[in-house]
This record gives C-alpha cells, sequence and structure tokens, in this order.
C-alpha cells in the first residue's frame, strides 16, 4: 500500500500544472483515484454524505457479476467436454472444465476492458475531463453476455461502438440514454448475427469430433424449434419438464458465458440488494412482467413455445441477467419509484414477448430493456406530472 | 435541356445591367455555403429519408447526387425566370409541376443509361419530387433571387447533398460490403465464410446505421466548426 501511494506521489509534480504529461491529468487522477479515495471534498452547499463514491459503487457491481463470471467459465468447459462426450458427469473434471473456460472466456474480458478504457481514457484526455466510471461494469457485462465462440475483433468493434456510439456522444458516464453493454450487444447481434446467434456459436467444439445427437441447441432455440421435450449437449433427453427447469436454474446448458446461470445470477442479485445499489422495484416488476406474459401466453396457447413453463421461460436465455444487471441499470432506468415499477413491468413484459412472438429475434430481453431505456425518459415525465397534478389538486381542495 | 439553352439569353440581359461581377464574393459564399456552414443535410436536416435509403452503395449514391443536382439547377432557373408571372397562391403547385416534370426527364434518362441503377434506387428517383431540399431552395431562393444566383444557389446546396450523401456511402459501402463502387478491397479468403477471420458487418447495411454515420458526421462537423454550436 505505501509503496503504491509513494509512486503516486512521486509521479503527481509532472501531471500537475506545468508537468511534462500536463495533458494526460485526468488519465493520472483516474489511476490515483482508482487506488485510493481521494483527499479531496466539497467546500460549499449541502451535500449527501455517503461512504462510497461512484467508483466504489461500480466496483461493488463488479463484485456481484463474479458468480456469474465463475461459473461461466466452468460451464463453458462443462459444455465443451459434454459435447465431446468426456467427464459426462457434473462433478466429473471440475478442474479441466474450469481452467479450458477461463481459457475462452478471459481473453473476451481482456479485450472488453482494455478496448473500453483505452477509448474512455483516449476521450478523456481529447475532452480534458475526468475519467468516468461507468465502464468498470459495462467492461464486465459485455464479456458476460457474448457467446463463448465470438472472433475476438468482433468484442472490441462492439466495445467501441458502445461507449462512442452508447455512450460518449451523449457527454459521457450519467448521460447514456441506452445501456452501454446491451448496445454492444445489439451491435453484434445485427452486424454479425452468424456469430451471435444459431447453434454453433454457444459451445466450443473445435478441438474435436460432438457426439452423436449433438445439435448445439439452446435450450430456447429447442423452444422455437417447438420440440416438446429438451435435450442436453450430450443429446440426452432430460426425464421431464421439472428437470429441464432444475438444469436452466443451475445453470449447465449451453448459452452466451454468464447468463445462463439464474443460481449465480440471483447471488449477484442478493449482493446488488443487500448493499442497496440495484433497485428492488425494477428487479422484481420486470420478474412479475415476464411472468405475466408467459402466462398469458399459455394462456393463448397457439404453439409449442407458447406452452413453456413459465418458470422455465424466465430461466431461459438472458431474462434473468438482464433483470439483474442490465434493467437495473441506474443510467438507463425510470429514477421515480412509480416509474420504475413500470418500466420494470414492462421490460419484462416485452421481453418475452418479442422472444415469442419472433423466432428470429431469441434474445428478445435484450430489445425489451433497450426499447424500455428509450422510453423511461417518457414514463418519468408522466410519472412526475401526475404527482403534480394530484398536488395542486390537493393544495386546492384544502385552500 | 432546352431550357438551359433558353436561360442563356436571360443571364446575358442580366449581365448586361450594371451589377455584380459573375463571381462576386456574396455569389461565391452561395455556393460554398452549403457546403460547410448550412448543408442541407447535417445542418438544416433536410432529404435525410433518401440520405438513409440509397447510401448502401456508393454508385447508388454517386447517380442519386447527379440526378438531384440535374433536378435542382433545372427547378431554380426555371421558377428564377418566371418568378415574376407566378401567382403567389398557386406558386406551390408551378413548382411541383417543374420538380415533376424535371424528375421524369431524370428518370427516363435513368432508365435509358444505367438501368441496372436506376432499378437499384427504385422509388427514390421518383420521390426526388418531395424531397424537401429541392422544394426549400425553390421556395426559399428561387422565388426572390436572379437567374445565376439561384444557378449557383442550386449547386451548392446539391453539392452540400452530395458529398454527404458520398460519404456516408462510403462508410457504409466500405464496412457492409468490403467494396467501394463495386471494387472489393477485401479478399475473399479472409472472410469467415471461407474459412478466413473476417465478416461484413450487416448492421451498415442496414438503414438505422446511415443514421449513425450521418449523426457522427454531424458530431465531427460541429466539433470543427464551433459556429455551429448553438447557444443554450
Amino acid at each position: 500500500m505505501k509503496i503504491i501511494k509513494n509512486l503516486f506521489d512521486s509521479l503527481r509534480p509532472s501531471f500537475e500544472e506545468g508537468g511534462k504529461f500536463e495533458r494526460y491529468y485526468t488519465a493520472f487522477e483516474a489511476m490515483e483515484t482508482f487506488a485510493f479515495v481521494p483527499d479531496h471534498v466539497t467546500h460549499n452547499g449541502t451535500h449527501i454524505k455517503d461512504a462510497i463514491d461512484l467508483k466504489r459503487t461500480m466496483f461493488l457491481v463488479v463484485i456481484a457479476t463474479i458468480p456469474a463470471l465463475l461459473f461461466g467459465m466452468w460451464n463453458t468447459g462443462h459444455q465443451h467436454f459434454l459435447a465431446l462426450g468426456q467427464f459426462a458427469d457434473l462433478g466429473d473434471g471440475m478442474m479441466e472444465k474450469f481452467i479450458f473456460g477461463a481459457i475462452k472466456v478471459l481473453p473476451i474480458v481482456v479485450v472488453s476492458y482494455a478496448v473500453g478504457l483505452g477509448v474512455e481514457f483516449g476521450m478523456a484526455v481529447y475532452k480534458r475531463h475526468s475519467v468516468e466510471e461507468g465502464f468498470l461494469v459495462s467492461g464486465m457485462l459485455i464479456p458476460l453476455i457474448m457467446p463463448v465462440e465470438v472472433p475476438l475483433w468482433m468484442v472490441a468493434v462492439a466495445t467501441i461502438f458502445a461507449v462512442v456510439i452508447g455512450k460518449e456522444v451523449f457527454g459521457g458516464t450519467g448521460m447514456n440514454i441506452l445501456n452501454p453493454a446491451l448496445t454492444a450487444r445489439a451491435f453484434l447481434f445485427f452486424a454479425y448475427p452468424t456469430k451471435m446467434s444459431g447453434n454453433s456459436v454457444w459451445v466450443n467444439t473445435t478441438e474435436g469430433t460432438p457426439v452423436d445427437g449433438y445439435t448445439g441447441e439452446t435450450l430456447l432455440a429447442q423452444s422455437i424449434n417447438s420440440s416438446s421435450s429438451y435435450i442436453d449437449q450430450a443429446g440426452t433427453a432430460y426425464s421431464s419438464v421439472n428437470d429441464t427447469i432444475y438444469a436452466a436454474f443451475m445453470g449447465w446448458i449451453p448459452g452466451s458465458i454468464g447468463e445462463t446461470s439464474t443460481f449465480a445470477i440471483l447471488i449477484g442479485a442478493a449482493i446488488l440488494l443487500i448493499t442497496g445499489i440495484g433497485s428492488w422495484r425494477i428487479m422484481l416488476s420486470f420478474l412479475l412482467g415476464g411472468l405475466a406474459m408467459s402466462l398469458l401466453f399459455n394462456l393463448w396457447d397457439v404453439n409449442e413455445f407458447m406452452r413453456v413453463d413459465p418458470i422455465l421461460q424466465i430461466c431461459m436465455g438472458g431474462f434473468m441477467f438482464g433483470m439483474v444487471f442490465m434493467a437495473t441499470d441506474p443510467v438507463s432506468a425510470a429514477q421515480t419509484n412509480m416509474g420504475k415499477w413500470i418500466y420494470g413491468f414492462l421490460a419484462g413484459f416485452l421481453g418475452i414477448m418479442i422472444r415469442v412472438f419472433n423466432p428470429a429475434y431469441p434474445e428478445g430481453v435484450m430489445m425489451g430493456i433497450l426499447f424500455m431505456n428509450v422510453m423511461a425518459p417518457l414514463i418519468d415525465h408522466y410519472v412526475i406530472e401526475a404527482n403534480i397534478k394530484r398536488r395542486t389538486k390537493r393544495a386546492a381542495l384544502a385552500a | 435541356m432546352s431550357t438551359e439553352v433558353k436561360a442563356a439569353p436571360e443571364t446575358a440581359v442580366a449581365a448586361k445591367e450594371p451589377s455584380e461581377p459573375l463571381f462576386s464574393k456574396k455569389n461565391k459564399l452561395l455556393l460554398t455555403d452549403p457546403l460547410n456552414d448550412s448543408n442541407p443535410i447535417t445542418v438544416q436536416v433536410l432529404g435525410i429519408c433518401s440520405a438513409l435509403a440509397i447510401t448502401v452503395q456508393v454508385k447508388q449514391a454517386v447517380v442519386m447526387s447527379i440526378s438531384v443536382l440535374a433536378v435542382m439547377i433545372g427547378g431554380n432557373l426555371i421558377i428564377s425566370l418566371i418568378r415574376n408571372i407566378i401567382p403567389s397562391r398557386i406558386r406551390i403547385i408551378v413548382q411541383l409541376v417543374v420538380v415533376a416534370s424535371l424528375v421524369i426527364l431524370v428518370d427516363q434518362v435513368l432508365k435509358a443509361y444505367v438501368y441496372d441503377v436506376s432499378k437499384a434506387l427504385s422509388v427514390f428517383v421518383g420521390l426526388i419530387i418531395t424531397n424537401c431540399i429541392i422544394m426549400g431552395r425553390l421556395e426559399a431562393f428561387a422565388l426572390a433571387n436572379k437567374p445565376w444566383p439561384s444557378i449557383l444557389d442550386a449547386i451548392g446546396n446539391a453539392m452540400g447533398y452530395a458529398w454527404i450523401l458520398i460519404a456516408v456511402a462510403v462508410v457504409r459501402e466500405a464496412f457492409g460490403s468490403g467494396s467501394i463502387m463495386g471494387w472489393n478491397f477485401i479478399p475473399d479468403a479472409w472472410l469467415i465464410t471461407n474459412g478466413g477471420f473476417y465478416a461484413h458487418n450487416n448492421m451498415m447495411i442496414l438503414p438505422p446505421m446511415a443514421l449513425i454515420v450521418v449523426g457522427i458526421i454531424i458530431w465531427i462537423q460541429r466539433a470543427k466548426n464551433t459556429a455551429l454550436i448553438e447557444e443554450h
């Protein structure tokens, strides 16, 4: 600790005014406040005193994603070996699976952070404002919502797009309309559909021959293709719906890296809720919205996909991940309490709706959240208007 | 074409009067202003529809730009010539008739000489009639100015329209199809479908990306040209 402190202290003069690297002060300041809580305080006006600043908030969200990340690494390996017919039992080859997954996943994380932070630092130095913390979370979320087989340069392109078009054009962290991580995924989804959807991107099978019966389909794809019973990557059918739900809940199914395990995501959700960073209103209403739409589809009952059990429906695909980490993004979500209920409910509702109605867009949750991101300011506007109207009426009555 | 022959004596008459030189400072501004400070697409935000629709390939954008240039020059010239005899109550209809005839002419020429591009542009050649830039310039400029400045204004605005269109098209074709003017600069062996690593960006083919590219051009333009930044 002391060494780092001394390092910063010795470097400071060359970054301050008149120093050699004066232009890069913002970069220096970002690194310093990343390592230590800054010693400067606000001087005037009333402020809310709080123990955590934006950087610590962001860091807690990153910590909340770690269970999903670790599980994702193991699952990447598990799916790979399952498809090749090795270590078929869940408990077998823990380390091999984890290491295989880590080798596949970590480069994506590194690319996402390196490119994203590079763009952020560049922008900050160019625009001469301090480096903003927003990317700490986006940089973690982007790899978690990628298929494992995505080429690294695509991750880089999507990250640049997300940071520049999703955030910087609007004025940086806190100003963005859309969730940057979802912007990155939506960009890839439309730009390179062959690498973002289909049956060949979720499981790595390049280093061996898959077993008989292997399809590479996710549960979602199987639902869309109207299979009445689900099979896993080894080609074995799940014995019952409850078995499928259990697998989808625990997460040993193919899918994007971090979104398969509802269980790991719920650990993250608990961290976010206990620390008060994630909004429980959004999470709860999002869940209710998704369940409501699934139940409506159950009643409608036109095709196989509409008959999917509501619990399975919300455990499949990115629904849970979207609920916990995407919809709760404090910047792009609605700000008012009433607005949060409406925003969350409609995002979940639309997510399932798009997923079922349009088989070409299996990841309807992404679309649902992005759509509600755009609508959030409108919702807030009407919630505030309604409140003003109600209070004027009350004041008029009292007078 | 015949209209331009007729136009010559008129401008000659205008030039005989003791007036400003052909390329006075004011007239030069008519040419250069729409390229940047009052660009029809990025500043006035007119003609966006066609800019989104026909910028998938550079060739289409070039043909479209030339068509709009021809229609604008013809339209501005004719309206400017008859500006004093148009009853103001029916001026919009007169403008429409003039523009529509010119567009039909252009359409026929395109069909005769560049059939494939004409096919690709499809309805958008016909929609030049409704291009806000053309009607806007007729209404705002040609109706109140002499033929020569009107021609300059038409050229300036059409060029302002053209360079944005072509810039967007270059970006979209380069990233979306890996080519410029149909010339492939990405070797086929690089493509993922052929075992390589590269894939064309499908989103560049979709209209939303055109909007984003126009947005980026506006962003860069405003960063360079501080006169455009509104005060709040």
